[in-house]
């Protein structure tokens, strides 16, 4: 280029984060969102596509997984939306002592679920390998706690970040409230879910 | 310290700041470090893009070696020149590497190299998500191949059917390296698609709205979401697979209540995608071909756009027709005979809007575009030919015959590989700063064209004269000898013209003429960089006023951005309007760990199903690492 350009946007005053779909992260959070989502999808067709085949469901003399796990599991799930929901509006005013506690509060509850979860895993009546009807139950198990880990160990580090000299910056607070959105994805997945394995054996058979 | 305003302290580009000072400066603060440190940590899209358009190569001609071999093969009848299993290793090998480690990931490539110039910014999002990706395509590779030369390849054919690939008549690790190789892919693509649709979202430079963007890109971010929307599946598929193999599971087991044919839908919810993912890179390609060598925008813009968006929806809607001799019933095979054929409609007007490009336009014949009048030829005979496949009655006859061997190869090699190798012509200039000789790529081109036709086209007689494929062998007095033997000899020309087309590559990029930015006077902002692009590609970001920025006498710029740190701007997803100004990382080896860590974990997952939990523990480790902020905190944010 031999003449001056002609110069006409300065972008110098842009702000350098935002919350919500102006941040990259969303973005990204969004596709993995549709990539889990279409995994999920596909896993609870398939159960679907297996029970479609059968007269009994689950097969006889298999009992439904027993409920009260999984149901406390549920609720401890929902109710983990509230310290979210407070993480996640606490990001967005910056308030730091506030954001740093319920990232407390949110690692402990992720904890209490992981141990739900392993009781759940103890109560479902089948395993694995016994039949097709438990490979699928197992299957939807493992992907959402799979998902559920991974979340957990997300806020485990955004927990001890936002404890050191890195936290009171923009971006993390976004990194703080994108993954409280994470959470939300995770808990409203687990709903249609949790209803699939618990309680369609029960309405079907 | 977060409510951001700009310091006057900061270096900016801008009047005070522009021409050969200002490439000095972004030099230093883009380019990769120095050695084999620099090239290990490199996020820079171009890199990358090259590395994966290389890879992408050396196993195109290792997948082409097996094809010569399996010509070898089938020159004559009766001959042992592979024994059978041999044979189903060399197939399977070359149906997976040639779409799972070729035409995807050259694809990528392609995309990764050129989108962030073609829009105006100087990398793309997520860059280390981008390097990560490559290494996981590179250690899948060559996992497979390693396998292969062990004699552990996979010999289960591409689409790994059970009960044939399940535990009961697939023991051993064969099918098990297929599998794992899936989901590096899967894993690979993934991250690509997840960093280019973020990209091109939201990186645009200013002014170029939606309808404003090159269509390449608009079929690379269609081609993004369908990869988003299909790879979890065949990972998906492929990990049942994986767990019924070692753990017991009993997915498709029918014994045990699993259905064999539940594969088929996981699998072909996936591959049917797949083709489209191929095509509509190579749909993008042609567009901008066509555009720049007839000299005017390519016509039907919206139009073309709505085709590709067509296209890859209803991609969605015709996997079992490739299952229709597993017996449907018969409203699951009208359904999917009219999507198949009404496939057909989208494809159809694009191939008219480039010809009315091409027609309305003064077009110059040279190479790529020779390339794209391959194209529409071979992508036509092989369409109608689909056309056909659509109809029950004649899949059923035709199933498993050389005939579908033939058809696939006529959209794939023609519909895909054509167009790719017209792109790499046309771009070949901005990668390297050199131009591609013109005769020996239009040698190349007369002789693939032709040696084409040749190898497939008898495949469709000895397909309807009932050849299976997969076979390893054949009787004599089929009547098959002397087409299989034109398609041998036609093989090996083809063979000999794409060779003759890599040396052209290594030829120029040596002594080829000098490129100037625009050689070919097109209208993309891609043409603006240098050839080959320094490492921040724009000096300043462009704004776009227009389609057709570079045919515009107006090019305006932005200004102000931070020059000694990578920063970049992003603008809103509908219009660009500039909104935020983002950093963008700086060279690491996190993602290269990771992959490492990765690959442990996914390799030693073939043998015990342990590895999966001991080996997430070094994977959480890297990615920890890889995101954890390193330096003190910067008033304005850097990514180290």
């Amino acid at each position: 280029m031999t003449e001056q350009p002609r110069f006409t946007t300065d972008l110098a005053p842009l702000r350098t984060y935002a919350f919500g779909h102006r941040s990259l992260t969303w973005w990204g959070i969004v596709a993995f969102f549709l990539i889990e989502g279409t995994a999920f999808a596909l896993a609870v067709a398939a159960y679907f596509y297996l029970m479609n085949q059968e007269k009994y469901w689950p097969p006889q003399p298999i009992a439904p997984p027993g409920l009260l796990a999984g149901t406390l599991f549920t609720i401890l799930l929902l109710l983990s939306e509230i310290p979210n929901t407070m993480a996640k509006k606490a990001a967005e005013a910056k308030d730091l002592p506030a954001l740093r506690k319920l990232l407390i509060v949110s690692s402990a509850i992720g904890l209490v679920l992981m141990g739900l979860r392993a009781w759940e895993l103890d109560s479902l009546n089948v395993l694995w390998s016994e039949n097709a009807y438990g490979s699928a139950v197992w299957l939807l198990l493992v992907l959402h706690t799979t998902h559920i880990g991974t979340d957990w160990v997300d806020t485990l580090v955004l927990a001890a970040l936002m404890h050191t000299e890195h936290g009171d910056t923009g971006r993390r607070y976004v990194d703080c409230a994108e993954n409280a959105m994470y959470w939300r994805f995770v808990w409203l997945l687990w709903l249609p879910i949790y209803v699939m394995l618990y309680w369609l054996p029960r309405l079907v058979t | 310290m977060s409510e951001e305003r700009p310091r006057d302290d900061y270096l900016r580009d801008g009047p005070n700041l522009t021409g050969a000072e200002l490439d000095a400066v972004l030099d230093e603060t883009w380019r990769d470090g120095p050695g084999l440190m620099g090239w290990i940590r490199s996020v820079d899209h171009k890199s990358i893009g090259k590395r994966y358009l290389v890879t992408a190569i050396v196993f195109l001609g290792l997948g082409g070696i097996l094809a010569a071999l399996m010509r070898i093969q089938l020159s004559g009848p009766g001959h042992h020149f592979l024994g059978p299993d041999r044979y189903n290793q060399i197939f399977t090998m070359h149906g997976t590497t040639m779409m799972f480690l070729f035409a995807v990931p050259v694809m990528d490539a392609m995309a990764i190299y050129l989108v962030p110039l073609m829009i105006g910014t100087r990398n793309t999002a997520f860059p280390r998500l981008n390097a990560f990706s490559y290494w996981m395509y590179l250690a899948g590779g060559t996992l497979l191949w390693v396998a292969f030369v062990l004699n552990v390849g996979p010999d289960a054919g591409w689409f790994s059917y059970v009960p044939l690939a399940g535990p009961e008549y697939s023991p051993g690790k064969r099918v098990d390296i297929w599998a794992q190789m899936v989901t590096f892919t899967e894993v690979a693509a993934l991250a690509v698609a997840v960093s280019l649709t973020a990209t091109i979202l939201k990186k645009r430079a200013p002014g170029m709205t939606l309808a404003r963007m090159p269509i390449f890109v608009w079929a690379i971010l269609i081609v993004s979401l369908m990869v988003i929307l299909s790879m979890p599946s065949v990972a998906l598929a492929s990990s049942m697979l994986l767990a019924d193999r070692l753990v017991g599971t009993q997915f498709y087991n029918s014994y045990e209540l699993g259905d064999p044919l539940l594969w088929q839908h996981l699998f072909w919810f996936f591959g049917h995608p797949e083709v489209y993912i191929i095509f509509l890179p190579a749909a993008g390609f042609v567009s901008e071909i066509v555009q720049a060598y007839t000299g005017r925008q390519t016509f039907g813009y919206t139009t073309i756009v709505l085709a590709l968006c067509a296209t890859g929806l209803l991609a969605f809607g015709l996997w079992v027709h490739h299952m229709f001799a597993t017996g449907l019933p018969r409203l699951g095979y009208a359904f999917y005979t009219a999507a198949s054929m009404a496939v057909s409609i989208p494809a159809g007007i694009q191939i008219f809007c480039w010809i009315a490009t091409i027609w309305t336009g003064r077009p110059r014949f040279m190479v790529p575009m020779l390339w794209v009048v391959g194209f529409i030829v071979t992508f036509v005979i092989g369409g109608l030919t689909g056309v056909m496949l659509a109809s029950v009655p004649i899949d059923l006859q035709v199933h498993d015959t050389y005939f579908v061997v033939a058809h696939f190869h006529y959209v794939l090699i023609g519909g895909a590989v054509f167009p790719l190798l017209g792109a790499i012509t046309y771009w070949f200039p901005k990668f390297t700063g050199r131009m591609m000789s013109e005769g020996l790529g239009k040698v190349s081109f007369w002789l693939s064209f032709l040696s084409f036709q040749g190898t497939f086209f008898p495949m469709h007689i000895v397909g309807i004269e009932g050849m299976p494929r997969r076979v390893y062998t054949y009787p004599a007095g089929m009547g098959w000898d002397t087409l299989n033997l034109i398609s041998s000899i036609s093989a090996f020309v083809f063979a000999g013209s794409v060779i003759l087309f890599v040396a052209n590559m290594l030829l120029s990029m040596r002594g080829g003429e000098q490129a100037p930015d625009n050689p070919w006077g097109a209208p993309g902002l891609e043409w603006k960089a240098a050839s080959p692009p320094r490492p921040y590609n724009h000096a300043h970001i462009p704004i776009v006023l227009d389609n057709t920025p570079l045919w515009n006498a107006e090019q305006p710029v932005a200004y102000g951005l931070r020059v000694e740190d990578r920063e970049l701007v992003l603008t809103t997803v509908l219009d660009a309007r500039p909104d935020l100004r983002e950093p963008s990382p700086e060279p690491t080896a996190w993602p290269l760990i990771a992959a490492l860590a990765t690959t442990v974990m996914f390799i030693s997952s073939i043998f015990t199903p342990w590895a999966v939990a001991i080996g997430s523990v070094p994977i959480g480790v890297a990615l920890i690492a890889w995101f954890w902020p390193k330096g003190p905190p910067h008033p304005d944010p850097v990514i180290e």
